[in-house]
């Protein structure tokens, strides 16, 4: 009427195109070097949301995947461990991730009983934007818990140089950064500054999301790490990843057995092999005993139903989280995570074997 | 007013005083949009090459790839937006301007008036319970929704100025020789407005293809193409969004890059829709 | 002449005639009804809107009443939710939007309407237009990396020396905080009340103006003693407009002002707007409080822009008529 029926034409073809599923074509473009492996030939999607603790890992992951099976692809959006255990919860995603435990109240809310499944370890570090420091900054749990409490607010506070006598600490104030989303990463950090001050477990608490005493907010590590680089003498928690990829320092922590630890994967494992894993698949690893562990560490999970609804997609992601758990594992050091103990890996299997799809294990 | 020559004077410094400080509000007013349009094409040409609009995004933390899938994304969503806010905002649109001396009408004008104002988030609030609550996934279809919801005032409103700008002469010609009066309505007057309202649908469309919130909980994000309108799906703003609170200097290019491509669709399809009215519109 | 009452006066009428009602034919009606269908969806979003959010914040309104508004504690962990931070922070920085957008906007619409060389309007004005077509995640990239360190390095430790007495301009300087915020807002909302009072002002009557020219004013004198007085409900209106504009900006807002929930004085210090909470932990609010807190947050929101939109226009009809296509 308005438009000549030509212009109508190809504006819906255009639209149409735009619009088509066009999975294989486009799976190809995107990986030039597909190596011809795949058992399925159907293309399935599946979509998972959680921790930004585990993002560099599961990113490069779902790129090797796609690139070994060209017709599954893994979308993961981080937008938090809050956001991972409420959509699973509410069925929006295929899978979950997180690395802080469900809580009972939550695996209530769900249609269906909810796995936790350990897929690698990572740590919490503390890193910083001080110009002044040459050498890594020298923490220890009372004096972080004081920073982050707000008692000490400045660098070059006397209990700071206490633990950093050769450091030139600037007069300026601390700027602390923290997560405002619903974080896994801050739940392993809270767990970690409720362990080692009891001021802090009294007036602040653990959890995904905390009322924190002070600071500036940002979003996802990914947000905390930008602020860290961007804004001077500010200091962050964050998933060791961020701060490596980011070329930030990281701070020594002095951990139980009263060393001082810079996080490294030695340091990771050392933490998790002190700490047997229960049968439900989770358990926190914070301010481990270990002589050589590194105190703020924690394992991160993905959350599957234990029936899948969809056997196409149960089938993927069951045999997609076998991969993770084996030929997955190698990208975990690279990538500033530690492989799983050899004593976990086989926990996993077993409770992998027991996905289904209505009823018909899977694997 | 007191006419002495010595007020004359001290009147005459006040009027020039005013008026310089009027032009300096103005200019002040326009600092900020040549150092944002500065930052974004300084920093995102270089961001900008062939990879950028036909490739994925790499693994975190490593650099390349690019926005492909936010581009199509972002024409999809605009693509959904028109499909579904168009046709009804047109058509309410002509209610008004045909009937719209009722109660009813009054009420519909101010609904019209009163959604436009509307915090754009709420809108995405509302859509996710709505669609996405109930399909059970994000998806683009979700996103186009939410942003026709947004379109929908706009569009009313225009269509409803336009044709009340056409020459009543031509609907009692059509009717006069004996034309029903949905078809004059529809056939002509309608086509006659069309070029105006072709214009208001332009600048709706550019204030819809930057907007953010309401994607958040409807069309999600994506790292991979999205098939069909089922998925959820990348966009362009969504995109500079995530990019520029991330420590990654690469995503910050591509984030530049991203509003370069975006200022420039909203910009083109502003200075388009200035152009084509010019001789129509009485200018200010 | 008697009038018998026992004849009808009107032709008798078809059962179809009869149906068909006002219209001629059956398209007619048609499209009647199809065109009322389509315009009255609009009333009918509208009021689904705040419907599903009222249903949405039921749980919390529930649960903490009234105190929802005046209780400052938003802690998750415990689950205590209280929105006053989130009405402060919207407030505030609307309100330092407003007072550095108001005279500004008010400079431009008096310039491109009584000042301004006939030939440059059309330009300036589509420049100054030009602002609102920015879409808000640009200006919040923008506000990122290109105002935050500006204030971070230069305005911020300028204010704290000259006016650091004042509690306004003390505290630490991040760049990032209420003044970003305000900043950033009144970029945006100037367009808005600009071309809202360029309209109002444009509708003073020509009588008016000329009266003044004639008894000898200067070009500001005109300005000041006709059109102002005249276009003064219309200006508040358009200011409110602008207002409601602010309270309901979320991305560039939430990329600059900081978040978090603190009720403080200075200006430098992080805050947290109703929009901005939602956009940040809507997607991962775990628990059926923390959302329907959330959902009540938004229905506030909804229900104040709501409010100043109404008394805006209801201001801004007295004077003169908005601009076309209804967008602002």
């Amino acid at each position: 009427m308005f438009f000549g029926r030509r212009e109508l034409l190809v504006l819906a073809a255009g639209f149409s195109l735009a619009c088509s599923k066009s999975a294989p074509a486009e799976a190809d473009k995107a990986s030039p070097n597909a190596a011809p492996v795949s058992s399925q030939a159907a293309p399935v999607a599946l979509n998972g949301a959680g921790a930004t603790f585990p993002n560099p890992l599961y990113s490069k992951w779902n790129a090797e995947y796609n690139k070994q099976f060209p017709n599954i692809r893994i979308n993961y959006q981080s937008i938090g461990s809050g956001g991972g255990i409420r959509q699973i919860i509410a069925g929006t995603v295929d899978f979950g991730a997180t690395d802080a435990p469900m809580k009972d109240d939550e695996s209530k809310q769900a249609p269906g009983k909810l796995f936790h499944i350990p897929t690698t370890i990572g740590a919490v570090v503390l890193t910083y934007n001080v110009p002044e420091l040459t050498s890594a900054l020298k923490l220890s749990p009372e004096v972080l818990a004081d920073i982050y409490l707000g008692k000490i607010k400045k660098w070059n506070d006397p209990k700071i140089v206490a633990d950093n006598a050769d450091a030139k600490l600037p007069a300026k104030d601390i700027g602390i950064s923290y997560r405002t989303d619903g974080s896994g990463t801050t739940n392993v950090f809270t767990d970690y500054l409720s362990a080692v001050s009891p001021e802090w477990k009294d007036k602040v608490g653990a959890g995904k999301s905390v009322k924190w005493p002070a600071g500036l907010g940002a979003k996802g590590n990914e947000g905390v790490t930008g602020q860290v680089k961007t804004t001077p003498y500010t200091i962050g928690y964050t998933e060791r990843a961020y701060a490596t990829q980011n070329q930030l320092p990281m701070a020594e922590l002095k951990n139980k057995a009263g060393k001082f630890i810079a996080p490294t994967t030695a340091a990771m494992s050392a933490a998790a092999e002190g700490v047997e894993m229960p049968p439900e698949l989770y358990v926190s690893l914070v301010n481990s005993a270990a002589e050589a562990a590194y105190p703020i560490t924690g394992y991160t999970y993905l959350l599957v139903y234990a029936d899948a609804k969809d056997p196409a997609k149960g089938e993927a992601i069951a045999k997609y989280l076998w991969w993770g758990l084996h030929d997955g594992q190698k990208f975990a050091e690279g990538l500033d995570y530690a492989p799983l103990p050899t004593k976990v890996v086989a926990l996993v299997e077993s409770r992998l074997k027991e996905l289904s799809a209505s009823g018909k294990k899977l694997l | 007013m007191n006419l002495g020559s010595a007020t004359y004077w001290r009147r005459h410094l006040i009027d020039r005083v005013v008026r310089w400080l009027c032009v300096l509000g103005t200019l002040v007013a326009l600092v900020p949009l040549a150092s944002v349009l500065y930052y974004v094409v300084v920093r995102g040409v270089g961001g900008l090459n062939l990879e950028f609009f036909t490739e994925l995004p790499k693994p975190v933390g490593e650099s390349g790839g690019g926005m492909g899938n936010a581009v199509v994304g972002t024409l999809k969503l605009v693509g959904l937006a028109c499909l579904f806010g168009i046709p009804p905002g047109i058509l309410a649109g002509v209610y008004l301007a045909e009937f719209g001396h009722s109660q009813f009408a009054r009420l519909v004008r101010f609904s019209a008036d009163v959604m436009s104002g509307v915090p754009s988030i709420t809108v995405g609030l509302f859509v996710y319970s709505l669609v996405v609550v109930t399909t059970k996934h994000f998806s683009a279809l979700a996103g186009g929704i939410a942003l026709a919801i947004l379109m929908l005032p706009m569009v009313t409103r225009t269509t409803e100025e336009l044709l009340k700008l056409v020459p009543e002469s031509l609907r009692e010609a059509a009717l006069g020789l004996g034309v029903p009066k949905w078809r004059a309505t529809l056939r002509i007057m309608l086509r006659t407005a069309a070029p105006g309202i072709a214009v208001g649908i332009m600048l709706a469309v550019a204030r819809v293809a930057g907007e953010t919130a309401p994607l958040l909980f409807t069309a999600f994000n994506n790292r991979f193409w999205s098939s069909g309108v089922d998925e959820p799906t990348a966009s362009l703003s969504v995109n500079i969004y995530t990019n520029a609170v991330s420590p990654y200097e690469d995503w910050h290019r591509q984030a530049w890059a991203a509003a370069l491509v975006l200022l420039l669709t909203v910009l083109v399809l502003n200075v388009s829709a200035r152009f084509l009215v010019r001789n129509r519109v009485r200018v200010r | 002449m008697t009038v018998r009452s026992d004849v009808s006066l009107s032709r008798p009428r078809s059962k179809l005639q009869l149906a068909l009602g006002r219209e001629a034919n059956l398209g007619d009606l048609a499209f009647r009804r199809i065109t009322a269908l389509f315009a009255g969806a609009m009333i009918v979003l509208l009021v689904w809107m705040a419907v599903e959010m009222a249903m949405a914040s039921k749980l919390s309104f529930a649960a903490f009443g009234l105190g929802f508004i005046t209780s400052t504690d938003w802690d998750p962990v415990r689950e205590q939710f209280g929105g006053l931070p989130f009405v402060f922070g919207t407030i505030v920085s609307s309100l330092v939007a407003l007072l550095i957008a108001v005279p500004i906007s008010l400079g431009i619409a008096i310039y491109l309407s009584e000042l301004a060389h006939p030939r440059l309007r059309t330009p300036m004005g589509f420049l100054v237009e030009l602002l609102a077509a920015v879409p808000s995640v640009v200006y919040g990239l923008w506000g990122v990396f290109a105002l935050a360190p500006w204030l971070r390095e230069t305005v911020e430790p300028l204010l704290a020396k000259t006016l650091g007495f004042l509690p306004f301009f003390q505290g630490p300087q991040r760049g990032f905080g209420m003044l970003a915020g305000g900043i950033i807002l009144a970029i945006m909302i100037t367009p808005t009340i600009s071309s809202v009072s360029r309209e109002v002002m444009r509708a003073v009557p020509a009588a008016l103006r000329e009266g003044a020219i004639g008894l000898g004013a200067t070009r500001w004198e005109v300005v000041r003693v006709a059109v102002l007085p005249y276009a003064k409900s219309g200006l508040v209106g358009a200011t409110i407009l602008g207002l409601g504009r602010a309270l309901g900006e979320t991305m560039a807002i939430t990329m600059v002002i900081g978040n978090r929930a603190e009720i403080s004085a200075s200006l430098f210090a992080p805050s947290y707007t109703m929009a901005s909470v939602i956009a940040n932990e809507f997607t991962e609010a775990t628990g059926q409080l923390y959302l329907s807190a959330l959902a009540e947050v938004g229905l506030l929101l909804f229900a104040v822009t709501v409010v100043l939109n109404i008394f805006a226009r209801l201001l801004v009809w007295r004077v003169g008529k908005l601009p076309e296509g209804g967008q602002l």
